[in-house]
């Protein structure tokens, strides 16, 4: 295996019941590429997601990260790893703060987190950190306002800054645009390619438009299989994925446009 | 297509909020006087109440206050806490009683008692969550109490009586009610400060965060079950220094104290006060407290009064006494 693979899955399937809902599915993601995973709904896409994360465990296949088998691993164990993902519901502490959101990634660096005798004024030295965090997805005047009391888009960006305080190598991200307006469409998607500096992301995205934009590399899954995987101006333009996609054939695509 | 040149310091538009420090002092200010009120209460109330029953208070404030622990700072409804409670006022009474320890050493044998079942009855119910995680703790409450009712070491109907007050270091005398009151408020003192520095804690930062969105704390790389053990543990050892405590008041281990009504009362008592604040549950246990004793005369209709109070709060104010106090105030804890 070449050396800038970082995370690999091997004939990865999933099954519910009787059901296939990620089948035999192998995918090879480039260190410091953003990948995307993008398919019709029931493609498998989230399952594809949880099973790279590890909320949920394949039935069978291999995954691997830094050519590591994680296949076992918890999910707590990746995120040490360096592993983090985001979440299609947008998972914010809400009734903490923003500036406590970010610090709450920080703070395990510190190993006192089981220190229920430590006053929390320890956390105090991560505080200018975790400005800049806030600061890079230009939520820093906001550091004090509790995230329940953010808009929906600026939710979305301090979940990024809080995954973006583990530091972690490879990002993935849960349909990070879903459920906004055009305007917070644009900013997330400017901030994703703000912050791909330095580390590999991994996106399922609904939004084609985001994934013209930022995706390297994309894979196309449809009814849990690989349907087809290159970049956007080369999947675009496979029949296959126009029928799957889109639900319509190459010809009526032509229509439309 | 999206408009990917807008930068993020547009995203969404909304009124700030009041968050200056202003508030942040207001919040401070109001924190300080309750707690100029409480200890004030502390130092004089058994010149002007009876002071057995300012002990009473004292035990299940704590009590409420150590169940707020889980329940309002991490999220987890245990319906068994009255295990901790009670079975730390029954090992307390016994190694008092019958091995003649001091007053300080029964107490910290009580505690460690609750702290111990806390750990094992943590550990199997926090393998589930919600309903199950409740009904688990419930389940194995009931076998405390079965316990405690067969036990020969227990009572069994009659309850541990006769315990001794005995001396404090060997100096004072806990026979006398004003020195003990006194040597109670100190234990309630010690077990409130920790539940304080607990929840203002590093790791009680994790447990809210837990509380918040645990799948969040998960994939931040948080092992969530063994805070939520701890949590329990912590919480469970408390509720049994309070036990213990009330063992030592009354001179006097009951079934009463392991009872699943009692589970049900510190639920009751928390809620009213307002769960995940610091002096709520302090202020439901009082509440709670009090009219059991003061509408003792009207027998078992005080349920009904106590009932009614209950679904009041929950109607009017959801947040409870001290959760309505603070969002009146706009302050973010109290």
């Amino acid at each position: 295996m070449s050396d800038d693979i970082i995370l690999e899955a091997k004939n990865l399937t999933k099954s519910f019941g009787g059901f296939v809902a990620v089948n035999d599915v192998n995918l090879r993601i480039k260190r410091g590429a953003i990948h995307a995973i993008i398919g019709p709904n029931g493609a498998g896409k989230t399952t594809m997601f949880n099973l790279l994360t590890k909320f949920i465990t394949p039935t069978s296949g291999k995954i691997l990260f830094n050519d590591r088998d994680i296949t076992n691993r918890k999910p707590a164990e990746i995120a040490n790893m360096g592993i983090v993902r985001s979440f299609q519901i947008s998972a914010v502490f809400p009734h903490l703060t923003a500036l406590e959101n970010v610090r709450l990634a920080l703070q395990r660096s510190l190993g006192v987190s089981y220190q229920f005798w430590r006053s929390k004024s320890v956390l105090h030295d991560l505080d200018a950190k975790a400005v800049a965090a806030l600061d890079q997805v230009g939520l820093k005047e906001f550091a004090h306002l509790k995230a329940v009391e953010l808009p929906y888009g600026r939710k979305r960006a301090l979940e990024i800054a809080t995954t973006l305080g583990l530091e972690p190598e490879l990002m993935l991200l849960d349909e990070p645009t879903q459920g906004m307006g055009t305007e917070d469409v644009g900013a997330v998607t400017e901030l994703i390619g703000r912050v791909r500096e330095g580390r590999t992301i991994v996106m399922v995205e609904h939004n084609l438009g985001v994934v013209a934009e930022l995706a390297d590399t994309i894979t196309v899954l449809a009814r849990g299989e690989v349907l087809a995987e290159g970049p956007y101006s080369e999947v675009s333009k496979n029949p296959a994925v126009m029928e799957a996609y889109m639900g319509v054939s190459a010809d009526e695509q032509e229509e439309v446009a | 297509m999206s408009n990917t040149t807008s930068t993020t310091s547009e995203i969404g538009e909304f009124e700030q909020e009041d968050v200056s420090p202003e508030t942040h002092k207001r919040g401070r200010i109001v924190q300080a006087v309750f707690w100029v009120v409480l200890l004030g209460f502390l130092a004089v109330a058994p010149f002007f109440l009876y002071p057995v029953f300012v002990m009473q208070l004292l035990c299940f404030a704590l009590f409420a206050a150590a169940f707020n622990l889980l329940i309002g700072f991490t999220g987890l409804l245990s319906f068994g806490h009255a295990a901790f409670f009670g079975g730390a006022a029954y090992v307390a009474g016994h190694v008092l009683k019958v091995w003649g320890f001091p007053p300080i050493l029964g107490i910290i044998a009580g505690t460690l008692a609750a702290a111990a079942m806390g750990w094992v009855v943590g550990s199997l119910a926090i393998r589930r969550q919600g309903i199950y995680f409740a009904m688990i703790t419930l389940a194995l409450a009931q076998i405390v109490y079965f316990f405690a009712l067969q036990m020969p070491f227990t009572g069994g109907e009659d309850g541990l009586q006769g315990i001794p007050r005995g001396n404090l270091l060997g100096i004072f005398n806990l026979s006398d009610p004003i020195t003990m009151y006194y040597f109670v408020a100190a234990v309630f003192i010690v077990g409130f400060l920790a539940i304080y520095r607990i929840v203002h804690s590093p790791f009680g930062q994790v447990l809210q965060a837990i509380r918040e969105n645990e799948p969040r704390a998960l994939s931040l790389g948080y092992n969530v079950d063994r805070f939520k053990l701890l949590a329990f543990v912590l919480s469970a050892g408390l509720a049994g220094l309070a036990g213990s405590t009330k063992a030592l008041v009354f001179q006097f281990a009951s079934l009463t104290d392991a009872h699943w009504q009692m589970s049900g009362e510190v639920i009751l008592m928390t809620l009213l006060g307002g769960m995940g604040t610091i002096f709520g549950p302090v202020v439901g246990a009082f509440i709670v407290v009090t009219l059991q004793h003061f509408l003792s005369g009207i027998g078992s209709w005080v349920q009904v009064v106590i009932g009614g109070t209950f679904i009041a709060c929950v109607l009017l104010f959801r947040r409870g006494i001290v959760g309505e106090i603070a969002r009146l105030l706009r302050i973010s804890s109290l």
